[in-house]
């Protein structure tokens, strides 16, 4: 199985992404992307930007970690996954999984239990950046219904 | 041993990273959490609540009971907020 796990403070194409997990295979019958973007508000509040803090070393082994746990319940012929960190604007993307197979219920349900795990497990933080006063910054809380989703795995 | 801050832990102790060699009697995540909230103000704001901050040993997730011995580098944050 083809793995590319990268963090990266510039913007990914998930064209080119997918073109590159695909490229010359046959054997490829489904891919599904999913993408994260940085919305304009957090809690109903007008935001200029995100900050995204991570834990470099940790993130990389963390994200691999969960791959291998999903290559283990499904079937995968490939996995891309791309976290961005630095400073991300309303409209930006944030992250990006892509999985490959050889029918779809794999490929979905694998990159829902990715984005699920890396929500709660992979070390990023996000630090808001508010569009009322500048230079007002407040750190995102975790959310208990993202905690909710990852879990429902463990008794899969 | 390496010990690292990220996020409102890294600014309310006041540094990314240091050097600490815990002193003995400190054999888990949790003993060095408590010691670490006593040693000043910035310490004891980033732990006033041990059972939010999360802690990794060598970059993998560990509980408060987690024994630190033999460990290179211990991380101190709050819940993730990524993806």
């Amino acid at each position: 199985m083809s793995v590319t796990i990268r963090l990266q403070r510039k913007p990914f194409d998930t064209a080119d992404e997918v073109a590159a997990l695909t490229h010359g295979r046959t054997d490829i019958g489904a891919v599904v992307t999913f993408i994260g973007i940085c919305r304009a508000d957090e809690n109903g509040e007008p935001i200029a930007a995100l900050n995204l803090e991570h834990y470099p070393e940790m993130a990389e082994a963390e994200i691999g970690r969960h791959v291998e746990a999903a290559r283990q319940r499904w079937p995968l012929l490939g996995v891309t996954v791309i976290h961005r960190y630095g400073r991300i604007a309303p409209g930006e993307s944030i992250v990006l999984v892509v999985t490959a197979s050889s029918h779809r219920e794999a490929a979905f349900a694998s990159a829902e239990f990715l984005m699920d795990y890396l929500k709660t497990r992979a070390p990023f933080w996000k630090q808001v950046e508010k569009a009322s006063k500048a230079g007002d910054k407040s750190w995102v809380e975790a959310k208990s219904r993202d905690n909710s989703a990852a879990e429902r795995w463990d008794s899969r | 041993m390496k010990v690292r801050y990220f996020a409102w832990v890294r600014e309310r102790v006041g540094k990314a990273e240091e050097d600490i060699d815990p002193p003995s009697g400190i054999t888990t995540v949790g003993d060095f959490v408590a010691w670490l909230a006593g040693r000043g103000e910035g310490y004891a704001y980033a732990f006033e609540n041990p059972n939010v901050v999360r802690s990794a040993i060598d970059k993998r997730h560990v509980r408060p009971d987690a024994r630190i011995a033999g460990a290179r580098e211990i991380a101190f944050f709050p819940p993730m907020t990524g993806g």
